[in-house]
């Protein structure tokens, strides 16, 4: 018998090395450790074994059990682990293959600008104020002290419409004096974003509609030094904290003084460069305090309130920024253009 | 407007380096848009100071081979005379002359080693070899103007009197570098309309004098008036005194018709301007000089009028006045004008003359024979001024600066400088006797001005005496009244200065906007509104972006035709189109009244070149009803929503094909959404009917019960699609919203329902109802009918089948939940007999067995 209970084990570990699966493992446990498993068969036979070789077969039975599981358990472990490195190796991927493109959506470049810039600007305090864009002649002109045959209205191609005195604004400036109105006499610092419209041939530099973005601060005590250090401060959050700001006369009707606002060329860092043709400076911005005249259309009383507005165009700061050297592709609504934004 | 250094220095040395000074008259606002070089460090051409010299003409003999060929001998200030060999036709007539050295004819020359432009090898930079040129050794050149870069000239050697090089008529020696003579650094500048006063070579020294703070030395003024008394010869007469305040005239006796001085033809050339002959060149150099236009009749003209409307004994009658109607007047350019009623003419009893300060007539220009030069520089009135330039299509350099403002007091000066000119250039005698009618004089402008209204609005801290010092640099005149008060007289150049406003730039201009302080914003803040409006706004730009939908912007403006283009059947505008009266082109014509039209166009255009498209565009749209807040003549302005959806699902791939083409619940559901995603509560969609949209396929979407439609979403309309020609297969989903609507809608603050405590029970259940029954009906009958324990309502399947006998099987998951407690089986059977019971009454559902 006790002999009988080795060949049983040295049969049943063998049996086990040819177990590569987890049907034959289940298959060998039934054969040998199950019920009817012939481990258990012979340990029933524990009658007829004589009495002084009793407790040694019931030993070598237990032995032989505890080995066998062991045996069983490593090779259960051995069986998972090379099926799963077996599953690995055969499913292995080309990771190198592209991968499945979501659809993309974006913000149209104008719009990126310009949120950038409401932001900059919401951060100081300037909030944001819609004007219409059709808008009468006194709003666009003649309250921003460009009375008829003013030289300056020559600067700016108008579109006028069938109604008298109507036409689409050439510039944001127009929203000055109903944000005055809508406001006195309140300090004012607001921000304007829209479209304006000039009748002008369409080329790579210049179309016939684009947005402009304005801002208009209102006070007691508003300084020109204010207006410089307010637009210097946003020319670093938008272009860079090393970015220096230039500020030379320039003119503009509804401001005195008037300036014009260069920022050091973020390509060449000043030096001069194709972008900024060389200058080091690229212009940014128009500006000024608010002339008198303004500050009296929209209800101010010049003597005793003082302000400053600037203008500029994202889409031209968005040529700047993204390399953009056609102004044609912001309308031409091309998805190939569009989807770089994304 | 162009300015040559060498010209600028006649009335001020700024004592820096030309590309310094452009940067400070910039800074200044004089914007310098270029800067040119002729011969000097930097040209495209540099003349060698060593080898390109101004040579002394001693003696021309003829060359012993050559008929065409002179032997020039020449002062080039080497050691001796050399002799060059030139075909120059000019110099023909002094062979044989012997020795010329006393006409001190000076001419270019470039020696052995220099470069000139070879006219016969199209302006090529050349080097001058040594050669011989018939039998004669060669090695130096005579040049003509083209040879230097000077000018289109070939016909000969650039040959001119020593005294004539120069403005002051100081002779160049021989051998003197021709960079020094005729080289030159021109600034460009921009002349906005704030700096009229600058169109002049002595404006813009004035500006440079007081950035600079040296001293500004003005040309003379002097005549030297040594013909007959012009008294009683000319009788003025201004009819509109405001539109013409001043008229001055002077009679130049004995003129020459020659060609002007080579200084002079070189500055006009310089700035521009081609050289015509001496007086001409004269009326023209003043013009650029100072500023003043001027003009010049042939007083033997004006005089034979005379003769014959007023008689030999009286005198020459000039009359400013307003154009008449069937009025017309042929220019010096030769082209006929009608003239405008409120143009203003120069006139005599006979007709018309000249357009005032834009353009002379034919008939009394100066001809080849006139030897009798009336002068006239007047003052007009710019406005006036600027009407007739842009009415008659006449932008003359006159017109220019009249249109921006000329100061009357230049008036005399300017016809002062050209009499004085004609004299020395064209041998004029002037007469005795300036008329000056000034029948409306201009004041000069008179300001008082307080430091505290310097730095209140400057940020500086300025004193009275430096206030008073940066006007004075300008040539104000400043009186200090008391530590702040300044009284201030504008000088008599200046047409633009108003008010204190204007003195504030000016001493922000002189103390430099560099140099003014950085600070920030210390005003008290206005109250902080917000705008919750534009915060919705970019939250839907935001959802849509993040839904796959590409942002567009597209052109306002549009035409009637393209807009109806996107619908089927009877014109529906919603009113009238604001309308341009001068559109830049025809597709360009009218402000948009659908956005949906815009997207269509930008969706046609992208269809050229992919098959997917998910656009969106926000904007306004504008109707013509008189609906603006800010003017009863201005149109409404609507924000809208437009979003347009085609094409395959989902992209392919290389292991995968594309998926189903999108249909219309697909952007059903995007809407769907956006709605939820903004808390918009309450949204009926109901079969509706759009032009743009095809029936049985089209939505219209309203908030509950309110009467404002918040738009309409379908499928695009089969004729639509085709008569866009847009290029697809796949449906075109697309939705039209009202953005003002959908913003006033969304709730920013919600409720939101507590994490359940209990599991739930889910059951399916299936209705046969009509089928034409809508879908929507029956899912609020279930909802109203299950509360409040039916939770969640699921539609999952619709089947039809004509064995169903005109009803619809329409399929639910339904999730039941109790707050409270867990459900049991009984409770839910309960509730599932008495909701279908309810549905049967309500709407004929049966359960499907």
């Amino acid at each position: 018998m006790l002999q009988e209970l080795d060949t049983i084990q040295v049969a049943a570990t063998e049996a086990l090395t040819n177990a590569t699966d987890a049907e034959a493992l289940e298959e060998w446990y039934r054969a040998t450790l199950g019920r009817k498993g012939n481990v258990q068969q012979l340990s029933r036979r524990f009658g007829e074994v004589s009495a002084e070789e009793r407790p040694l077969f019931g030993k070598r039975v237990n032995e032989i059990k505890t080995a066998l599981q062991q045996a069983f358990d490593e090779r259960s472990a051995a069986v998972k682990r090379e099926h799963i490195e077996g599953l690995i190796a055969a499913d292995a991927l080309d990771v190198t293959l592209p991968g499945r493109q979501p659809r993309r959506g974006a913000l149209h470049p104008s719009t990126l600008v310009l949120r950038r810039m409401t932001r900059i600007f919401g951060d100081m305090g300037f909030q944001v104020y819609r004007s219409p864009d059709v808008v009468t002649d006194e709003y666009n002109f003649e309250w921003l002290n460009m009375p008829p045959e003013h030289p300056a209205r020559d600067m700016q191609d108008t579109f006028y419409t069938t109604q008298e005195n109507v036409l689409l604004r050439t510039h944001t400036s127009a929203g000055q004096v109903m944000a005055m109105r809508e406001y006195h006499p309140e300090p004012i610092r607001v921000i304007l974003p829209g479209m304006c419209y000039r009748n002008e041939q369409i080329t790579a530099r210049s179309e016939i509609q684009f947005h402009q973005i304005e801002g208009l601060a209102v006070g007691t005590d508003i300084t020109f030094a204010d207006l410089k250090g307010t637009l210097t401060e946003f020319a670093r959050r938008f272009f860079g904290r090393d970015r220096e700001t230039r500020f030379r006369a320039s003119y503009f009707p509804f401001t005195e003084p008037s300036a014009e606002m260069d920022v050091s060329c973020m390509l060449c860092d000043g030096a001069g460069c194709k972008l900024c043709k060389n200058t080091g400076w690229l212009e940014i911005l128009g500006c000024g305090m608010v002339h008198p005249v303004v500050l009296r259309h929209g209800g101010y009383d010049p003597d005793v309130y003082t302000g400053f507005a600037f203008g500029s165009g994202p889409e031209r700061i968005a040529m700047l920024r993204y390399g953009i050297e056609d102004i044609r592709y912001f309308w031409g609504n091309d998805h190939r253009f569009l989807e770089q934004y994304s | 407007m162009r300015i040559p250094l060498s010209w600028l220095r006649d009335f001020v040395d700024p004592q820096l380096a030309v590309d310094d000074l452009a940067e400070l008259i910039t800074n200044a606002g004089l914007e310098v848009t270029a800067v040119d070089h002729l011969g000097v460090a930097g040209a495209p051409f540099e003349w060698d100071r060593e080898l390109v010299r101004v040579a002394h003409v001693l003696e021309v003999q003829q060359h012993p081979e050559a008929d065409r060929l002179v032997i020039a001998t020449v002062d080039y200030g080497g050691p001796a005379p050399k002799q060059v060999i030139t075909g120059a036709p000019n110099l023909f007539e002094f062979i044989g002359k012997g020795d010329i050295s006393a006409l001190a004819l000076l001419s270019p020359i470039v020696l052995e080693g220099g470069t000139y432009l070879d006219h016969y090898k199209n302006a090529k930079p050349t080097k001058l070899k040594a050669k011989k040129l018939r039998g004669i050794m060669n090695d130096a050149m005579l040049c003509s103007p083209v040879e230097l870069g000077l000018g289109e000239e070939h016909d000969g050697i650039l040959l001119a009197p020593a005294a004539d090089w120069r403005h002051t008529g100081e002779a160049p020696e021989a051998g003197t570098a021709l960079a020094d003579v005729l080289g030159d650094s021109v600034i460009e500048i921009d002349i906005i309309p704030n700096i009229a006063r600058c169109a002049s070579i002595l404006g813009v020294a004035r500006e440079v004098a007081a950035l600079t703070e040296r001293e500004l030395t003005p040309p003379s003024f002097e005549v030297k008036a040594e013909g007959p008394s012009f008294e009683g010869a000319l009788k003025i007469t201004t009819e509109h005194p405001e539109l013409n305040p001043r008229f001055v005239a002077i009679l130049v006796e004995g003129v020459e018709q020659r060609p002007s001085p080579l200084w002079m033809q070189h500055r006009l050339q310089l700035c521009g301007q081609r050289s015509i002959n001496a007086v001409v060149d004269v009326s023209n150099y003043v013009m650029l000089e100072m500023g003043q236009p001027n003009h010049a009749f042939d007083w033997d003209f004006l005089r034979e009028r005379a003769d014959a409307y007023a008689g030999p004994e009286e005198p020459v009658h000039l009359i400013t006045r307003l154009g008449r109607s069937e009025e017309s007047l042929t220019t010096l350019d030769d082209a006929e004008h009608k003239i405008p009623q409120d143009t203003i003419l120069v006139t005599d009893p006979a007709g018309n003359l000249s357009v005032g300060g834009i353009m002379g007539g034919r008939n009394s220009e100066i001809q080849g024979n006139t030897t009798t030069v009336l002068l006239e520089a007047a003052a007009w009135n710019f406005i006036n001024i600027r009407k007739s330039a842009r009415v008659l299509g006449l932008n003359t350099e006159a017109s220019f600066r009249f249109s921006r403002g000329v100061h009357p007091s230049q008036a005399k000066l300017g016809a002062l400088r050209a009499a004085e000119l004609l004299r020395l250039h064209a041998s004029g005698t002037i007469s005795q006797g300036v008329v000056d009618y000034q029948p409306l004089v201009t004041e000069l402008a008179s300001i008082e001005l307080s430091t505290g209204y310097v730095n209140r609005r400057s940020g500086l801290e300025l004193d009275a005496r430096t206030i008073a010092r940066c006007l004075q640099r300008l040539e104000f005149e400043v009186v200090v009244l008391d530590d702040d008060r300044l009284e201030v007289t504008a000088p008599d150049h200046r047409l633009d200065v108003e008010g204190p406003h204007d003195l504030l730039e000016e001493v922000c201009r002189m103390v430099g906007y560099a140099n003014i302080p950085e600070t920030v914003l210390a005003d008290s803040l206005p109250p902080q509104r917000g705008n919750p409006a534009i915060e919705v706004e970019e939250r839907i730009q935001d959802l849509l972006a993040a839904a796959g939908f590409q942002e567009t912007i597209s052109y306002r403006l549009t035409t009637p035709e393209a807009e109806a283009n996107t619908r089927v059947g009877p014109q529906c505008a919603a009113g009238p189109y604001v309308t341009l009266s001068n559109p830049s082109t025809l597709d360009r014509a009218v402000m948009r009244q659908s956005l949906l039209a815009s997207v269509l166009d930008a969706a046609r255009s992208n269809l050229k070149n992919a098959d997917h498209l998910s656009l969106f565009e926000i904007g306004h749209i504008y109707i013509e009803d008189g609906g603006s807040a800010f003017g009863e003549n201005l149109p409404s302005e609507r924000l809208r929503l437009a979003l347009i959806l085609s094409g395959p699902s989902r992209t392919g791939g290389w292991d995968r094909p594309v998926g189903e083409p999108y249909d219309f619940f697909d952007l059903k559901g995007i809407v769907e959404r956006l709605l939820a995603s903004l808390h918009v509560d309450g949204v009926v969609f109901e079969t509706a009917e759009h032009p743009s949209f095809r029936p049985g396929r089209t939505a219209s979407l309203r908030i509950g019960d309110q009467s404002g439609e918040l738009g309409h979403l379908g499928e695009l309309h089969p004729t639509v699609v085709e008569q866009l020609a847009l290029r697809t297969e796949n449906p075109v989903l697309a939705a039209d919203l009202d953005l003002e609507v959908l913003i006033a809608a969304t709730q920013t603050s919600f409720k939101i329902d507590p994490v359940p405590l209990y599991p739930a029970i889910r059951e399916d259940l299936a209705l046969l109802v009509d089928s034409g029954t809508p879908e929507s009906t029956v899912q609020e009958a279930l909802e109203a009918a299950g509360k409040p324990l039916l939770s969640q309502v699921e539609l999952f399947d619709v089947y039809t089948d004509d064995k169903l006998g005109g009803k619809k099987s329409l399929a639910y998951h339904l999730t039941f939940r109790a707050a409270n407690k867990t459900l049991k089986d009984k409770d839910v059977g309960k509730l599932r007999r008495r909701i279908l019971s309810i549905l049967e009454k309500q709407i004929g559902a049966t359960l499907r067995s």
